[in-house]
């Protein structure tokens, strides 16, 4: 979209200015200025969901120091396959949406259309793993509340021995105290994940919404200001998982 | 006109992040005592701090939106520390006398 300078002006003010784009608001001067505002307010949202998250992460920060052997029994029963499985398809849903920015910025209508597409296939993928995990929880009763039940580990096929079940989970497999402590871990586990998860679902709706918006034409290369805002939530829900992940999944597999 | 990355940096970027990925996983299956926590939140830090500043595009903001995302976190930091003083020092002090 050139810009032109054209002596005939649309608002009745005198002067020859560059025609406007339709995107531009009139209380803003600029594109740029109109983006810079876009960006500050977003990022002053994603601040709000930073210490929301955060609220829950002080949870976990507390009850891991204090029942941190209850924490590395429950920790080390979660999959982790699925787990760093799910980490990479959130991380590649983050590459396909900064490569959607910049189809936008570059004015590839058809490519940003793709690789939105292409990021909520990923996110979607990644809901799909956590139904798969969830199913996982209730049927080992790992869901907290009256079905709550902690044992050791699942018992080790046939030659397997016992080395792989540690001292603290054969001394205590129905210890009231370890119940207890593991059940806040699945607490934590489930109120983070699940908040994440909404955030995601979110997400996707968020993008299903741009991406119709960009299929109809609605972005070019000098307004995608809506692509690049979602983005930056897209991404700041990766960056919440790329925290839950170590903190859940991993706390100590030695 | 705002900074164009290319797909190049991009994919450079999600590389990083993947080999950070697996040396988190490998790590947490080493006894390193107290550093696994150091480690992996570190690394978990240094990957958002890369999403940050190249998907989200702040290394290429203005200083406000800089100042705003220090600000952040600058707040969480507060959040857990001061809560995390608050719960670590309750048994420093004995109840006075008329409560115990």
């Amino acid at each position: 979209m050139s810009e032109t300078v054209v002596d005939a002006d649309l608002h009745g003010h005198v002067g020859a200015h560059a025609a406007q784009h339709p995107a531009l608001q009139h209380h803003f001067e600029s594109l740029s200025q109109q983006k810079e505002a876009s960006t500050l307010g977003m990022w002053t949202f994603l601040l709000t969901e930073i210490l929301f998250f955060g609220g829950l992460f002080m949870a976990y920060l507390l009850y891991r120091t204090w029942y941190h052997d209850a924490f590395v029994a429950a920790s080390s029963s979660i999959a982790l396959s699925w787990g760093a499985f799910n980490t990479v398809v959130l991380i590649a849903s983050s590459l396909t949406m900064a490569l959607a920015v910049r189809s936008a910025q570059t004015d590839q209508r058809t490519a940003l259309v793709g690789w939105l597409v292409a990021t909520m296939v990923l996110g979607t993928v990644f809901l799909g793993v956590k139904v798969i995990e969830y199913a996982d929880k209730f049927a080992h009763h790992h869901v907290p509340g009256p079905d709550f039940v902690w044992e050791s580990e699942h018992p080790a096929p046939a030659g397997a021995g016992d080395e792989h079940l540690s001292h603290a989970e054969t001394a205590a497999t129905r210890d009231p105290a370890l119940q207890y402590h593991t059940q806040i871990f699945f607490s934590l586990y489930f109120t983070m994940t699940g908040l994440h998860a909404l955030h995601m679902i979110i997400g996707i709706g968020i993008m299903l919404v741009i991406t119709y918006m960009a299929w109809q034409g609605r972005f070019d290369a000098h307004y995608y200001t809506p692509v690049e805002m979602s983005g930056l939530y897209w991404h700041f829900v990766d960056i919440v998982w790329i925290y839950l992940f170590p903190l859940l999944y991993l706390i100590d597999r030695s | 006109m705002s900074h164009i990355a290319t797909v190049k940096s991009y994919v450079a970027i999600f590389l990083t992040l993947m080999v950070l990925t697996a040396i988190t996983v490998a790590v947490a299956y080493v006894n390193l005592g107290p550093l696994n926590k150091v480690v992996a939140l570190g690394i978990a830090s240094f990957k958002a701090t890369l999403v940050i500043l190249y998907f989200m595009h702040v290394k290429y903001s203005s200083q406000l939106t800089k100042l705003v995302v220090v600000a952040g976190f600058f707040f969480l930091v507060l959040l857990l520390g001061l809560t995390m003083a608050d719960y670590g020092s309750r048994a420093w002090l004995p109840l006075p006398p008329t409560l115990q």
